[in-house]
């Protein structure tokens, strides 16, 4: 099995996801710091990589590129995966 | 779609058009109302939503432009070619029109008055937007913290609030800020128009011993650029904070 | 639905009797990206058929293309909404890579290089309704529209048509797929506006 060496696309910031994520949770997420499940890198929510030209929500890891959370917003319901995340550290 | 608002959780309200104001022939600066607007910081954002007659909706983020005002916030819009929203927000869009927002989001992209550290600002185009918001918030607050602010812009005549940053460098003791043209540049400047370099940020810049926390804003590939050079010159990656406008929403 | 903001007309968009429910028109090709676009090069590229028993079935990229090649002209429909009317391809047919693959499996889940995937009963990929494909509009598959090769299964909403794709594995069980597994519809019709889970 190869690797291709992969062309980073237009993403935006973690920033991004702090609308969606404030339907979902009483305070701010993107100024948390998280683990990526991946590579072990540690970052602020906010400095990860957002591919938002999609059907969700892929936030990846600056470092590895690997998934850390994803997010669908579908009519009823918000669906958020943080299986890439190995823990959230939320400033109180 | 009517729904109970859960406590803490942050629903969309409806804002109208107060008034509007022309910062460049391509760019609109919206004063919206936001009946109980609750605050934000300097660098926060709005979501954005429009709903057409047939219930079609697009959704945008748009940054916060100046600390608030009561019940007013403010936007500025830059038009981008066969947009969906910004041309818009900028040709047709009118005093007492309604749109939606969510907000204000984003603890992450934002400068508080008690932070003691210097600040470095860089902005590219449209990206001055929530640096501004910090330069106003410093000004309000009465900081002395010291700032310096990096513009990059096609043209002289593409400065967003040109009158007041030319009024705040001159009075607000401790901002600096510098220009950098990549098309065309003001009668008499020193020198050609070029993208923003490694010469402009080091020069214009802080050092990084002195741990400044530094906002990077503008189009992807500006802010890319720009962060690269940023940690090439030797600043805590941690430190370097960006937001890349782009486009959202497939 | 929310206010309306007068005015507001969004981007011009038609539905039509040959558009599937709640979808619009569109004439550009929209690029939709989940992640970093892998680059895969030729003589490294391959695509493997793997079976239940993990028997691999594997073409190299010279493999592929002495294989009989068809030139479908289909409508695509993503689940963002915009569909593409009459688009043309040309690609291997999935019933000719399946037809020595010995299988009594009942689920496909389609692998990328990047590590994207997706899920599907077997029986959609046959019967003249998939291909891998590799060129569009008479071009090579540009990179952000999945190139050097990916699925068109345009029948089931585009996500189900896995661009960079590196191979299929055949299953007895439906192990669900990238958006399959974050909320969207697990089959994915557009006629019966299969969008989320629950549709
Ligand atoms: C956190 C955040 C804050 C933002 N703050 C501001 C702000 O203060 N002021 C502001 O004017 N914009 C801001 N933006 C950008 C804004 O959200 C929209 O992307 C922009 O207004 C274009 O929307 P549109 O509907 O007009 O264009 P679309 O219809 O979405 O896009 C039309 C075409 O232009 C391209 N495109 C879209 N956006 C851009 C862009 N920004 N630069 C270059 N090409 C683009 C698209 O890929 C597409 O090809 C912000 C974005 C983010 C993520
Ligand atoms: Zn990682």
């Amino acid at each position: 099995m190869i690797e291709p060496r992969m062309d980073l696309g237009p993403h935006l910031d973690g920033n991004v996801l702090a609308g969606p994520l404030r339907e979902i949770f009483a305070m701010d997420v993107t100024a948390a710091t998280s683990r990526c499940a991946s590579c072990g890198a540690v970052g602020a929510v906010a400095a990860l990589h957002v591919y938002a030209n999609a059907p969700g929500m892929v936030a990846r890891c600056p470092t590895c590129e690997e998934v850390v959370l994803r997010m669908v917003r579908t009519p009823d319901a918000a669906w958020l995966d943080m299986r890439g995340t190995v823990s959230l550290r939320i400033p109180m | 779609m009517a729904r109970a608002a859960v406590p803490g959780r942050l629903t969309w309200r409806v804002a109208k058009l107060a008034e509007a104001r022309t910062e460049t022939p391509t760019a609109r600066t919206l004063v919206l109302d936001v009946p109980g607007w609750p605050g934000h910081l300097a660098g926060q954002h709005v979501d954005v939503r429009l709903t057409a007659e047939d219930g079609y909706t697009a959704q945008r983020s748009y940054s916060i432009a100046a600390p608030a005002d009561g019940d007013r916030i403010e936007l500025t819009i830059q038009a981008v070619p066969e947009g969906e929203v910004s041309p818009y927000l900028i040709d047709v869009y009118g005093t007492g029109d309604p749109v939606e927002v969510r907000g204000p989001v984003g603890g992450w992209f934002v400068w508080r008055p008690t932070s003691m550290d210097p600040v470095l600002l860089v902005a590219g185009g449209s990206g001055i937007v929530p640096l501004m918001a910090m330069i106003r918030a410093r000004r309000a607050a009465g900081s002395r913290i010291p700032f310096r602010l990096i513009y990059s812009v096609r043209t002289p005549g593409d400065v967003y609030y040109a009158d007041e940053l030319r009024r705040r460098a001159r009075d607000d003791a401790g901002l600096d800020v510098t220009y950098a043209y990549t098309r065309e540049v003001p009668e008499g400047w020193p020198n050609p128009p070029h993208r923003i370099g490694v010469a402009d940020v080091n020069t214009n810049g802080w050092p990084p011993a002195l741990t400044p926390d530094c906002y990077v804003c503008g189009p992807t590939g500006f802010v890319e650029a720009v962060a690269d050079i940023l940690v090439a010159l030797g600043h805590d990656p941690r430190r370097v904070r960006t937001e890349r406008f782009g486009p959202t929403g497939g | 639905m929310g206010i309306v903001t007068p005015g507001f007309r969004g981007r011009p968009r038609s539905s039509g009797p040959d558009l599937p429910p709640g979808q619009y028109l569109t004439h550009d090709f929209p690029v939709l990206s989940a992640g970093p676009t892998p680059r895969v090069p030729m003589d490294r590229w391959e695509f493997v058929i793997t079976t239940e028993t993990s028997r691999a079935h594997r073409w190299t990229w010279a493999d592929m293309m002495a294989l009989p090649s068809e030139t479908p002209t289909v409508d695509i429909h993503c689940v963002t909404k915009w569909s593409k009317l009459g688009t043309t391809w040309q690609g291997v047919s999935l019933d000719t890579l399946m037809s020595d693959v010995d299988t009594a499996a009942d689920y496909a889940l389609v692998q990328s290089y990047g590590g994207y995937t997706t899920n599907l009963p077997l029986t959609d990929l046959l019967d003249g309704q998939a291909w891998l494909a590799y060129k569009f509009d008479g071009e090579d598959l540009h990179p952000e529209h999945g190139g050097p090769a990916r699925m068109l299964i345009p029948h089931l909403y585009f996500w189900k048509s896995a661009k960079w794709v590196r191979g299929i594995q055949l299953r007895f069980d439906n192990e669900p797929g990238f958006w399959e597994t974050a909320g969207y519809h697990d089959y994915g019709d557009p006629w019966r506006e299969q969008r989320y889970q629950g549709d």
